[in-house]
């Protein structure tokens, strides 16, 4: 009993059909789509590893259903760097050494893109408040919050 | 909107979809597998806030979202509160209606709407009424919504000069969800509180009004705050939730604590 | 000479992982791939009477269900013990038990389907008629004689008991003390939480015999080793395992586990590709988890405070099964550190390793030696305010002299280097330690609880050598290999048997290679985590990677440059002693010479066309190399925390955090950096709120990232870093293991700020984690 849902991944146009309406979309952007960038780190909405963007909005891709996703806008990280060329985002994760595992980094990086949105003098304080959605085990934050400060002030 | 309540009267099992931030966690861990799903979240006329004027209320959509009403300039506890729910991700999507439909316990805007005495509209495909959020909370998850009946306005009084409004909550580390959290809603006149209105969530198994603390601080200049936060005890009832974030005791403990600076902070916004 | 080592580059693994290409095991996919979910006990103790699977059967898309008997008599076989402590009793434990569920989360069935949506309906069909039996809890409850048995060979549920030092020494220290401290306290279960779910995914040619296993873990030649000699019996030459990238381990992913097992059966069973991927509540319930140590501990010391004796009993929960090197950690990782930095004559430390029915319970980042740590610096704290001394200058006045290396300590280890008093000297000077005791009288003079801690604790890192890890009950050697090779182009392959899953190897693997062959980082790629292209490996756990991985690879190189040079001398027509490989050009030159001598490429190039090679060279330029150190290396570290505490509420803040760390030379302060600033966020966790809670009943009550409270950017403050470097002489790098300090300090360090904090009320210790309400029902109990 499926259903039939258009939307347009990074800026590309997609319909599927048969669409489960229990699918979630970020088993839709992985399995159906073979994005596997977007990560799935808990299964309680917590972690934020399977963060993208969703007309604009960062949201958590396990928790919202591929078919309320229909006629949205969604960027995964695979949408972010054009032809290679690292966003100020992922650029200063890369100068900073905002990673380790990488695991959680393609949703801190979406994240933090929509964080610091029009905010380059962004504070420690506010980064971290802001990343209350994101869990990350290896690196205390730290370099994140660093990184997400330099990006901010590269984004103007 | 009206398909909507047509469809949930006629299709078995049904549940309305609004953010799906209640909803779709639960299905995720297979608590919870609804028949049909309908989902509400494109229903514009559901979405936004309309502020009112004057006496007016201010009437928010259901489907507005968290994030949408902690940047709004609604009554500021509400404000607050919305601002820490979940993450920011979380508030992109959760909705006021969804939230209150479901009445978790720990959640804060039960407590807050409580405080605020806000309206709940409520609508079926054939009519529609008003509920005080005082009456809306009926229990552990439960509230006084009807089978079929879809929350439609949520209500709340503006604050105009004189009043402030401000909640108070002690973050679980874990689900970020409140372990205790305290709202109050004061008007000051020359430095007299002329009206309290003081509810707490997060230690009860619905949001609860605190008629007592009310009643010790109206008619009292700030200096009664102390005192008057004390009497939380006797508003919450026997019935003290315990899990493995926070005993009984603890909640109770503690729960005075809150009331305090959410009447502290109230009461400095109100003063301006 | 050394061009890259010692420098912060940035990571040349990182642009893969923040353009979503990280190759995790979740994402990747085979053609006509099945999937498969497993049925897991909800029960923590329970006979397994019968499961009817005729209904999950009948669902569209699934493809098979199999029993612990099927797997049985498919021929499966236990998962071992690698690890044995003597007289170490090791109980059955099956991929999917076929008789009884000894831990919620025990595998008891699996569910094959061709999607994992539909695998996930078929598990709810599953009906498992449990008989669920009486349940055994709690470390040293286990072994009382009314407990639950949970093993019919293993009485009183204790695995094993161990016990090491001088009992005699430690007697008469007691005896003769002027003041003794003690102290009994827990060390608390915690659930290791890497961000990346388990996962496995295996894939069967029936016309080779040959199986590949991609599987997420920290080393897979030991996993090919157990899968093939003892769980799945395949033989090593037709079993390849890959663990690609993996999303973090923490010590989580050493262990054999079930899934890598019932995945490649699967696959074989049905000849099709099979995957499984764990759900966050399964890694809740699955993955070996940490800690879980009760112990009492006493400290003698004389009128001077100076230490003079420690005896220390431990009961250590290792839960349902013993994990694969779980007898390990409580033991030759943990009472081997005992004497921390100081130095103690008389030390005995004794432990048991009990079995309850819980999760099994394993090395977690650190493993044994926070628990050593945690242990010895609460007591030592307490022995400085039993004196009433400075919590540093206590410590100063016990600390193992700088001239005293190499140190023999009272239990097995030797230490290989240190500078102690270097440490504080540094750690004072960073902290401005002196301003923060002024800061913390005014604070208190205001009525604030507000608390300055301090430990020093000591690591053991890269566990060598194997032939005594042997004699301490290994099954495994802990060397490493290292294979340098050099193509016709010059351009060169360093494979390691070490695995990186967030450590970031590849660049530090290529700086060492950098340095040993004077070539460029980026013509350099780091190979590992795949048995079919390295030559054997250990793998990473015990911060060895370096030490001993790194070391493996400087020795190829140094072969590997050593025949370069003499290929070069020889078609130059010069002495090799007369041939070196220059700085400024990059080339292989002559001293003394004019000419520009041969590049690089040439002299590789002519290791392979062998037109004209010296008469004793081989052709080719490849060198493999295995390093098994002489001793392990023993990183050390001196770091303060500031908390203040809402007397009213019971929350705990941490204002301030630094960090003086010891880990020998260094190779890339970038990436060594972030793994002690990362390593101390997960030590802070387990002493602010992590805390994995099981009830009587053995129901895991955090099981969940709703219940179990993740450490998040917002509760932490900059976490402020300052280094010495004291050179390890156990390998050629000078090294130190990095990883696992900021966790061994971070959560002691907490946990004395905190009773710092509450001082001043008579407060002498308090439980970790430290929550709002202990620390509430602490105050209240005390005012």
């Amino acid at each position: 009993m499926g259903v039939s849902i258009s939307l347009n991944i990074n800026g590309e146009a997609r319909s599927l059909d048969n669409v489960e309406p229990r699918l979630l979309l970020v088993d839709l952007i992985r399995e159906e789509l073979g994005l596997t960038g977007t990560n799935i780190g808990c299964d309680t909405s917590q972690c934020g590893a399977c963060t993208v963007h969703m007309d604009g909005l960062a949201v958590k891709s396990c928790t919202v259903l591929a078919v309320q996703a229909d006629g949205s806008d969604v960027v995964t990280i695979e949408g972010m760097a054009e032809e290679g060329q690292l966003t100020a985002m992922q650029q200063a994760f890369w100068d900073e050494h905002g990673l380790q595992c990488g695991f959680c980094t393609p949703g801190m990086i979406m994240a933090g893109v929509k964080l610091v949105e029009g905010n380059p003098d962004i504070s420690d304080e506010e980064i971290r408040h802001g990343l209350e959605g994101n869990i990350c085990r290896c690196t205390g934050y730290q370099n994140i919050v660093k990184a997400m400060k330099v990006a901010a002030q590269a984004a103007t | 909107m009206a398909e909507a309540l047509s469809l949930i009267a006629s299709e078995d099992d049904a549940r309305f979809l609004a953010g799906g931030h209640s909803l779709v966690p639960a299905m995720k861990l297979r608590l919870d597998a609804p028949g049909t799903l309908i989902d509400i979240g494109r229903i514009e006329g559901l979405r936004g806030i309309a502020y009112g004027s004057g006496d007016e209320n201010d009437c928010i959509g259901p489907l507005t979202t968290h994030a949408t009403i902690a940047s709004s300039n609604l009554a500021s506890a509400l404000v607050e509160a919305a601002g820490g729910i979940g993450d920011p991700q979380v508030r992109n999507r959760g909705t006021i209606g969804g939230n209150i439909a479901h009445a978790d316990p720990a959640s804060d805007l039960p407590t807050v709407l409580t405080a605020l005495g806000a309206t709940i509209r409520v609508e079926n495909s054939s009519s529609a009424r008003n509920i005080e959020a005082e009456s809306f909370f009926t229990g552990l998850f439960e509230t006084s919504l009807g089978e079929n009946e879809l929350v439609t306005v949520i209500a709340v009084p503006r604050e105009g000069a004189g009043t402030g409004s401000a909640y108070a909550k002690l973050f679980n580390p874990a689900s970020r969800y409140a372990v205790v959290g305290a709202c109050a809603s004061v008007t000051l006149n020359n430095g007299v509180v002329s009206r309290a209105r003081v509810a707490v969530g997060g230690l009860t198994p619905m949001a609860t009004r605190c008629g007592s603390v009310e009643a010790a601080l109206e008619g009292r200049s700030t200096d009664a705050i102390n005192g008057a936060s004390a009497q939380v005890a006797s508003d919450v009832g026997d019935d003290i939730l315990e899990d493995i974030h926070a005993s009984a005791e603890y909640r109770l403990g503690v729960i005075p604590v809150y009331v305090e600076r959410a009447l502290q902070a109230a009461c400095a916004r109100a003063a301006g | 000479m050394a061009k890259f080592v010692g420098k912060s580059f940035k990571r040349v693994e990182d642009p893969r992982f923040l353009q979503g290409k990280g190759k995790y095991v979740s994402n990747l996919q085979r053609p006509g791939m099945a999937y498969v979910a497993i049925v897991r006990s909800p029960h923590a103790h329970a006979e397994i009477k019968g499961i009817d699977a005729s209904a999950a059967l009948e669902l569209d898309g699934v493809v098979a269900v199999y029993t612990g008997q099927d797997l049985i008599d498919g021929g499966v076989g236990q998962l071992p013990c690698g690890w044995v402590v003597p007289e170490c009793k090791i109980p059955e434990r099956w991929p999917v038990e076929p008789a009884r569920a000894r831990h919620v989360g025990d595998a008891v069935a699996v569910v094959v389907a061709d999607s994992p949506y539909v695998a996930e309906d078929a598990l709810e069909l599953i009906e498992v008629d449990y008989e669920p039996l009486p349940v055994s809890v709690g470390a040293r409850a286990t072994t009382e004689y009314r407990a639950q048995q949970i093993h019919a060979e293993i009485p009183n549920n204790t695995a094993y008991a161990w016990a090491l030092g001088d009992e005699d020494g430690m007697r008469r220290a007691f005896r003769e003390a002027a003041h003794v401290v003690e102290l009994d306290l827990v060390n608390q279960r915690l659930i290791p939480n890497a961000m990346e779910p388990r996962a496995c995914m295996a894939e069967w040619d029936n016309t080779t015999e040959e199986m590949t296993v991609w599987t997420t873990s920290q080393n897979p030649h030991p996993i090919r080793l157990l899968l093939s000699g003892f769980t799945l019996g395949i033989p090593e030459n037709k079993l390849r395992v890959i663990s690609p990238d993996v999303g973090g381990g923490f010590g989580s992913k050493i262990f054999h586990y079930p899934e890598e097992i019932i995945v490649p059966w699967v696959a074989r069973a049905i000849n099709r590709p099979a995957k499984w991927v764990a759900t966050r509540s399964e890694s809740f319930m699955t993955d070996s988890q940490g800690r879980d140590h009760v112990t009492n501990v006493r400290m003698a010391m004389d009128a001077t405070g100076t230490i003079t004796g420690l005896h220390v009993q431990t009961w250590a929960d290792q839960g349902a099964y013993l994990s694969t090197f779980a007898p390990l950690i409580p033991t030759a990782l943990s009472i081997t550190l005992f004497s921390g930095l100081y130095k103690i004559p008389g030390i005995w430390g004794e432990m048991k390793g009990t079995l309850t029915n819980t999760v099994p319970v394993d090395a977690y980042r650190g493993a044994g030696r926070p628990e050593a740590s945690y242990l010895l610096e609460r007591i030592v704290e307490k022995g400085a305010q039993k004196m009433g001394m400075d919590p540093i200058a206590f410590r100063r006045h016990n600390l193992i002299p700088a001239d005293e290396f190499p140190y023999q300590t009272p239990v097995a280890f030797q230490y290989d280097s240190g500078n102690y008093q270097g440490l504080f000297d540094k750690l004072e000077e960073i902290s401005g330690y002196g301003d923060l005791r002024e800061e913390q009288k005014s604070k208190r003079a205001e009525g604030k609880l507000w608390g300055v801690g301090v430990a020093g604790c000591i690591e053991a890192s890269g566990p060598a050598p194997s032939a005594v890890a042997g004699s301490l009950g290994s099954a495994v050697g802990l060397w490493e290999s290292g294979t340098v090779r050099v193509h016709p182009t010059g351009k060169v392959t360093a494979l390691t048997g070490s695995h990186a899953h967030g450590q970031g190897h590849e660049t530090t693997f290529a700086q060492i290679v950098a340095d040993e062959l004077n070539i460029p980082l980026e013509d350099i790629e780091v190979v590992h985590g795949d048995t079919g292209r390295i030559p054997f490996g250990m793998g990473t756990y015990g911060s060895r990677s370096a030490a001993v991985g790194g070391s493996a690879l400087v020795r190829s190189a140094t072969r590997v440059r050593e025949k370069m040079t003499k290929i070069a001398a020889h078609q130059m027509e010069s002495r090799p002693e007369d041939v070196y490989f220059d700085d400024e050009t990059g080339n292989i030159r002559v001293r003394g010479a004019t000419d520009d001598g041969m590049s690089f490429f040439e002299v590789a190039l002519a290791a392979y066309t062998a037109h004209d090679l010296p008469p004793d060279i081989e052709p080719g330029l490849e060198e493999t190399a295995f390093f098994d150190p002489s001793n392990f290396t023993f990183p050390n570290s001196a770091h303060i925390a500031v908390v203040s505490i809402d007397r009213e509420t019971g929350e705990v803040t941490l204002e301030k955090y630094f960090g003086v760390d010891d880990v020998g030379k260094v190779i890339n302060p970038l990436i060594v950096d972030g793994q002690l600033v990362g390593g101390v966020a997960q030590g802070v966790g387990q002493a602010l709120w992590e805390h994995g809670i099981y009830g009587e009943d053995g129901q895991l009550l955090t099981g969940s990232m709703m219940d179990y409270a993740m450490p998040r950017a917002d509760r932490f403050p900059h976490i402020e870093t300052g280094r010495i470097e004291t050179p390890s002489p156990t390998n050629p790098l000078g090294v130190k293991g990095a990883g696992e300090m900021g966790t061994i300090a971070g959560t002691v360090t907490v946990a004395n700020a905190v009773v710092d904090a509450l001082a001043p009320l008579g407060v002498d210790h308090v439980e970790m984690p430290f929550t709002a309400e202990r620390i509430w029902q602490t105050i209240q109990a005390h005012s």
